[in-house]
């Protein structure tokens, strides 16, 4: 009798019917492109976050950059090349000088490597890796030789030039000069470990990985976009501080479009000696057991380096700008609070109807009450007919939603993105070829093509929601039906 | 058998008590024909209203063979009326949505008879009444007449041992209205029912045996 009075009441009221489904259907749609975007963008966010900060990354160590003290150089400041008369080699008059310099990237600060140990002993670390990110600078040029124009040895060599008259050699053999100035960011990194860190997010292009055994020796991994750029290739060398590396491999960012965190990776101790820094990082990267744990971990490194600045995923998420933040922004807020609105108007719509429909079938109840009906046997029926409502709606709402995110995979909006990195603090002055921050804004922005998943677990909530919302605007419904006693039902309508 | 005894039955209309029954006591055999007649608002309803266990009374007691209605609770009144008591009312109270068949189906299904026996029974009902051949048909695609019967076979189909009928011809023309009369006088006798009928309508009230007359909540015989 159930289902045949369900069916016939359905069919036999369907505007009601169609008026509450297609509420809920729009509802539900409307939650189901909402959480996928929204799972998209989260997405998209992490895919930026790994290529910088890694895969399985869950926390970042680094400390805050201070201010030097009065005398004191600092780290990171404007840098100074300093050539001495002996300096470089002359040839036909021109003296060519070079020199290159492994310092910390400006705004980054090091910090005692003793401080991985530290981490590593906090409760619910399963994994960390120390970083020292640095910045290659060198300075290369051509002046001619002073030597010929200095006034003791003119006599000697009698090349003087006479009053009013410029000094021959140089590159332009008229007494000019030229420089170049290239930069390029270096990370040094535990070649040993591959499991957390801006290198497990890689992927590998040519040649091989930095290994344990290329500790303390001159071998590197290049970006290969930077490899591009530079015109260099496995097998060669590159020259940091004024040392020969020789080019191992060279990685590319997992998304397409989006370069890894460095131009160059080489051993940490390697990047220690040569920089000055020995002992010193400037990052280190913890993963936690679990997901669970990442709020006591990121607490108790706190605790245990006071000094340093403790960021989790999501602090990192909120680093992610340019129109990948906009959506995430429109997703967060617009699109769920209009699911939200929505899908509380669907509900109220629901159970309006369900009471205007009890209120109107009011002698039908006191007549079934009258033959013998029980108030559980009413409140069944009416909830199995809100309930098949809100399910029709949800089947309705789940197609629409599907094919609402099949319409906004198939557009496939792009998205750009920056991450706000200690690389992006070398974006500053330069611009030309090969210029200052270059290098680094190409390792923070990308573009990310919005893929929207569906999920096992958005079909689960649209369903829960569907079943949710027969089920409210059922038992509502069937409240107000039970609570007719059969007389005044039957008298209502005397 | 029906023993009302000093049954009142009051209601609060805002500030105001209206006392609908006043002292109600009456006799009614197993098997009898009744006809209650009376004004608009002298409390018709409201005596049929307690003997289909509908309400309690605030006073007094109403009682259907061993089972004293005033005392039950709602779900054991409810069983009652699932079992013991047929209704059949003036607007015959059909599910719009339910076919003649369904329609008197829902007066088995609060006995957990399965459905095949709910059917058949269902069935062999509405043909009793001479609708055996419109069990798929809506009441809105019925007569008044045709719709009352299906309300009659529904009344009578879990075979009640009391058939209430609250103003059964009211909405019927007379043709009809002495086609529904020889109806249920037919099943009352054949199946030894207490029939009770509500009515203005004095014609009616001539087919029973037993007439009373209530007015302004006091219940009278007539001679």
């Amino acid at each position: 009798m159930f289902t045949t009075y369900l069916r016939r009441e359905l069919a036999g009221r369907r505007k009601q019917t169609a008026i509450v489904a297609i509420g809920m259907a729009l509802a539900i749609a409307l939650v189901i492109i909402v959480n996928a975007v929204s799972a998209g963008v989260q997405n998209a966010q992490a895919t930026v976050l790994e290529s910088v900060y890694g895969v399985g990354t869950d926390i970042t160590v680094s400390q805050e950059a201070v201010a030097p003290t009065e005398g004191e150089a600092g780290t990171g400041g404007p840098q100074r090349f300093d050539f001495g008369a002996d300096d470089g080699a002359t040839t036909d008059g021109t003296t060519s000088v070079s020199q290159s310099r492994l310092e910390p990237e400006r705004g980054t600060t090091t910090f005692d490597a003793s401080a991985l140990d530290t981490v590593t002993t906090v409760d619910n670390v399963s994994a960390a890796a120390a970083t020292l990110a640095l910045s290659n600078t060198s300075f290369a040029g051509e002046v001619p030789d002073m030597a010929a124009t200095d006034s003791t040895d003119a006599a000697a060599t009698g090349t003087m030039p006479a009053a009013g008259e410029r000094p021959a050699g140089g590159p332009d053999g008229a007494g000019g000069s030229a420089f170049s100035v290239d930069s390029f960011t270096v990370l040094g990194l535990d070649p040993a470990d591959e499991a957390v860190g801006p290198l497990s997010s890689v992927t590998l292009t040519e040649g091989r990985t930095l290994a344990a055994a290329d500790a303390d020796t001159n071998v590197a991994v290049l970006d290969s976009s930077y490899a591009t750029t530079a015109s260099l290739a496995v097998g060669d060398t590159v020259t940091i501080a004024d040392t020969d590396f020789e080019i191992v491999g060279l990685v590319t960012a997992t998304t397409a479009d989006a370069a890894t965190a460095s131009n160059v990776y080489i051993p940490l101790d390697v990047a220690q000696t040569l920089s000055g820094l020995t002992d010193q990082v400037s990052d280190i990267y913890v993963q936690a057991s679990a997901s669970t744990a990442i709020n006591q971990v990121q607490s108790d490194i706190e605790t245990a380096l006071p000094d340093s600045t403790v960021n989790t995923q999501s602090d990192l998420a909120s680093s992610v700008s340019g129109s990948l933040s906009s959506a995430s922004d429109l997703v967060k807020n617009l699109g769920l609070w209009l699911s939200l609105i929505v899908l509380a108007a669907a509900f109220l719509i629901a159970i309006l109807f369900t009471i205007s429909g009890v209120t109107r079938r009011t002698r039908e109840f006191g007549t079934l009450k009258a033959i013998g009906w029980s108030n559980g046997k009413i409140v069944r029926q009416v909830a199995g007919e809100s309930l098949v409502q809100g399910l029709i709606g949800g089947a309705v709402g789940i197609v629409v939603g599907l094919a609402g995110i099949l319409v906004i995979n198939l557009v496939a909006p792009t998205l750009t993105a920056g991450a706000a990195t200690s690389t992006e603090a070398m974006g500053g002055p330069g611009g030309g070829p090969g210029g200052f921050g270059e290098a680094a804004a190409a390792a923070a922005t990308s573009d990310i093509l919005l893929s929207v998943p569906v999920t096992f677990s958005v079909i689960l909530l649209a369903v829960g929601l569907s079943v949710l919302g027969g089920l409210i605007a059922g038992m509502i419904g069937g409240w107000r039906a039970s609570s007719l006693r059969p007389a005044e039902a039957l008298r209502s309508i005397a | 058998m029906y023993e009302l005894t000093n049954v009142t039955k009051t209601y609060s209309q805002g500030k105001r008590t209206v006392t609908a029954l006043k002292n109600v006591s009456v006799s009614i055999p197993n098997g009898q024909m009744v006809a209650i007649q009376g004004p608009t608002g002298g409390g018709k309803s409201t005596l049929l209203q307690m003997l289909g266990a509908l309400d309690r009374p605030t006073d007094g007691t109403v009682e259907l063979g061993t089972s004293n209605l005033s005392t039950l609770g709602d779900g054991k009144l409810g069983k009652i009326r699932a079992t013991e008591i047929g209704f059949v009312f003036q607007g015959f109270n059909l599910i719009p949505t339910l076919t003649a068949q369904e329609n008197v189906e829902t007066a088995l299904a609060p006995l957990g008879i399965p459905a095949s026996e709910r059917k058949s029974r269902a069935a062999e009902a509405l043909a009793a009444v001479g609708l055996g051949e419109r069990l798929t048909h809506l009441p809105a695609e019925l007569s008044g007449g045709q719709q009352q019967r299906v309300a009659i076979a529904r009344a009578l189909v879990k075979e009640p041992t009391v058939l209430l009928a609250d103003e059964p011809t009211g909405n019927l023309d007379e043709d009809t209205r002495d086609d529904i009369m020889e109806l249920l006088e037919g099943l009352w006798r054949d199946r030894g029912l207490t029939l009770i009928v509500v009515t203005h309508d004095t014609a009616v009230a001539a087919r029973a045996q037993r007439r009373l007359h209530i007015k302004q909540g006091v219940l009278t015989e007539v001679a």
